[in-house]
């Protein structure tokens, strides 16, 4: 274990390295790797890394990245990329079929908007375009929190009641880029906490079976079913990757839904990534003004923690769902979850959408205090709220 | 009926009798054939097939027709899948080969570039393209094999444009071994194969692949439509060492092409040019023989 001064990329492409390193006494590790800015630095970094029995495939595209790797999944490898934006869109049908596949492949996505106009900058649109198709999903606010999820991903995508691919993600740049003291862990310890891969269902060399051809409705569905309760069990074996990182590591990699300052808020923040980073220090200058205001951040996404996203809410009056994203015609993903999650449940909660840091933009706490000051003022819930959007309505005139 | 020996033959069939392939469909036979060459070189094998009519092939869940571990990959990415599958073998020092069995669709068209950058690696698989000139398993839409003034759904009045040479742009890799193999020779075929075994490294086999269905022949007629296609230099059979020599296999005979068109009736009488048919397929043909002369094996 050592403490270095790192880059979020550098933590996840550690994270990735040292757990592929991990199965070496086992089938080893391989995977396909393209660059996209800003995710670059991760592939660079496993391409670099000295496998004692694996390969790094640098392929042509991002569908081929993740078709390699799917391949070297199916021979029980343990597999994983990396990827972002307009390169997450592009490998898109190969992402679809790791899940379907039930192939416990981690892949990193650094959160960037997704063009036309072209753009670098952190946008979470990427990655929750893929909300539907069997992945889990998990999102980071700081480099050791990208590190030590994306090692916890491999061991819960890798046990045998769920068996689901991972997508940890952090935002572009404001992460991806920002070096920040970080604990790495040693290989003994990564080689502890992840054990050898046996995935049930690998394809032997020597075996008759037909992987992916087709089926009839009856049995497509009983598969669907099957992944529905696999993420069920998520919440669950999540606790136990959980302790079980604790007892490796001596550090909590943190739940699935994290509060502050929440037991009798009034009015509480729902955010993700780096929002909840700043979010958490306007809450707690705030607080010290005697404000009753708490924040919730989504470490988890898919699947969604509606218990305990209603049990951490359960004092407030009024919610605010920050979205570092657009679903176009409608609002905010994680608004409209958190709608669906106490839709039936706590009728009388004022839920309000703001649409914040999307395309980049800075989510700065001026912008929290607005939010504050707009979910204090409003009389109910409303459309979404577009905040900060002054200047570049300015240009576009 | 002994129902004991017939079983114990089925589970070494590449192909297991009891498929829905068409009658006089060259895919199945280029299966057969495989699977004959595998045993004979006492190798195995799994299959990566894409988006084709080889995957609907395999029956339907939990039953195949392939005996053999045969993996589904998405349309464009068969090569890309077999290099991860592949990489794990060779990681783990396992027997057997690789082989993606593509059409003609995921091969010319969906997945060129995932199959270019898989010779540019030179992975070490197998890429075999049943060409039968056409998007089978959708209906019979035109891809860029399907050759001039051929119709099909999506050109009702004829294909306008030719067929892309695929070889070319395959040997321009410089792959170890690339190969077109005919099933009206057999034999050779069965040679091509046994090399193709024999090499490790990127190999493409070329297979022209009758289809009845697409083609609005008759089933009986297969064979000798691919025959035709060799003896008249419409489909030149040939191999390509390391990208850079040539070897022919079977030397067109003089036979004119027009029965090749006559026999189909994906093809219009009125339609065909066959004068400039026939002086393309003499243009193709001293091309490669030049480059067999000068640049042996």
């Amino acid at each position: 274990m050592s403490v270095q001064v790192i880059t979020g990329n550098h933590a996840a492409g550690y994270a990735l390295s040292t757990a592929g390193e991990a199965n070496r006494t086992a089938r080893g590790t391989a995977c396909g790797i393209y660059p996209i800015t800003p995710q670059t630095e991760i592939v660079e970094y496993v391409a670099k890394f000295p496998f004692s029995k694996g390969r790094v495939v640098p392929v042509e595209s991002e569908h081929s990245a993740m078709g390699v790797t799917i391949g070297a999944s199916i021979a029980g490898a343990r597999a994983f990329t990396a990827s972002s934006s307009n390169g997450l869109a592009y490998m898109t049908e190969n992402i679809m079929v790791a899940g379907y596949y039930r192939l416990p492949i981690v892949m990193v996505g650094v959160n960037r908007t997704m063009g036309p106009p072209w753009n670098i900058w952190a946008d979470q649109g990427d990655t929750l375009m893929l909300r539907d198709f069997p992945w889990l999903q998990f999102y980071c606010e700081d480099n050791q929190e990208v590190l030590d999820t994306t090692l916890l991903a491999f061991r819960l995508a890798e046990d045998n009641r769920i068996l689901l691919p991972v997508l940890t993600c952090m935002d572009a740049f404001i992460v991806s880029h920002t070096q920040m003291e970080t604990t790495m862990p040693a290989q003994d310890d990564v080689d502890r906490y992840l054990p050898d891969l046996d995935l049930p269902h690998r394809m032997h060399y020597d075996e008759v079976r037909t992987m992916g051809g087709l089926a009839w409705p009856h049995e497509g569905l009983s598969m669907r079913l099957e992944i529905d309760e696999a993420m069920k069990r998520v919440p669950d074996v999540y606790q136990e990757c959980r302790q079980s990182f604790k007892d490796v590591f001596g550090r909590d990699p943190g739940d699935v839904i994290q509060t502050f300052e929440t037991d009798d808020a009034e009015r509480i923040l729902v955010a993700t990534g780096t929002m909840a980073t700043t979010a958490r220090e306007v809450v707690r200058k705030r607080r010290a003004a005697g404000e009753k205001i708490g924040l919730v951040k989504l470490k988890m996404f898919r699947p969604f923690p509606e218990a305990a996203l209603r049990e951490a809410c359960q004092s407030a009056r009024r919610v605010a769902v920050l979205d570092r994203n657009y679903a176009a015609g409608l609002g905010g993903v994680f608004w409209q979850d958190t709608r669906a999650a106490f839709q039936g449940h706590r009728d009388d909660l004022l839920i309000q959408n703001y649409l914040t840091g999307l395309c980049g933009e800075d989510v700065t706490p001026t912008v929290i205090d607005q939010i504050l000051a707009d979910l204090a003022a409003r009389e109910g819930a409303g459309d979404p709220e577009w905040m900060g959007i002054d200047a570049g309505k300015e240009t576009l005139q | 009926m002994n129902a004991t020996a017939p079983l114990q033959q089925t589970e070494k069939c590449l192909l297991r009798p009891g498929n829905t392939n068409c009658g006089g469909c060259g895919m199945s036979v280029g299966l057969t054939m495989l699977g004959r060459a595998l045993d004979a070189a006492d190798d195995s094998c799994s299959l990566v097939i894409p988006a084709c009519c080889g995957i609907v092939t395999a029956g339907a869940y939990p039953t195949t027709s392939y005996g053999v571990p045969t993996i589904a990959a998405t349309f464009a990415s068969s090569p890309a899948f077999a290099s991860g599958y592949a990489s794990v073998r060779d990681l783990n020092d396992e027997p057997g080969q690789v082989v993606c069995w593509a059409g003609d669709g995921g091969t010319y068209d969906i997945g060129l570039a995932t199959l270019s950058a898989a010779a540019e690696r030179n992975e070490n698989i197998i890429y075999i393209c049943y060409d039968n000139e056409i998007y089978g398993n959708t209906g019979g839409q035109r891809s860029s094999a399907t050759p001039a003034g051929a119709r099909t759904t999506t050109t009702p009045t004829g294909k306008a444009e030719c067929k892309k040479d695929i070889m070319s742009i395959m040997a321009a890799h410089g792959i170890p071994y690339a190969a077109t193999l005919s099933m009206a020779h057999p034999e050779d075929f069965a040679r091509k194969m046994a090399t193709a075994l024999s090499i490790e490294g990127m190999r493409f086999l070329l297979i022209h692949s009758p289809c009845p269905t697409g083609w609005k022949s008759e089933a009986e007629d297969s064979i000798e439509l691919v025959r035709i296609a060799v003896a008249s230099g419409l489909f030149p059979v040939y191999e390509v060492f390391d990208g850079a020599r040539y070897k022919i296999s079977i030397e067109p005979d003089g036979t004119d092409p027009a029965e090749y068109y006559r026999r189909q009736r994906r093809f219009k009488d009125d339609e065909i040019d066959l004068d400039e048919t026939r002086r393309l397929c003499a243009e193709k043909m001293r091309r490669l023989e030049v480059l067999a002369q000068h640049y042996p094996p």
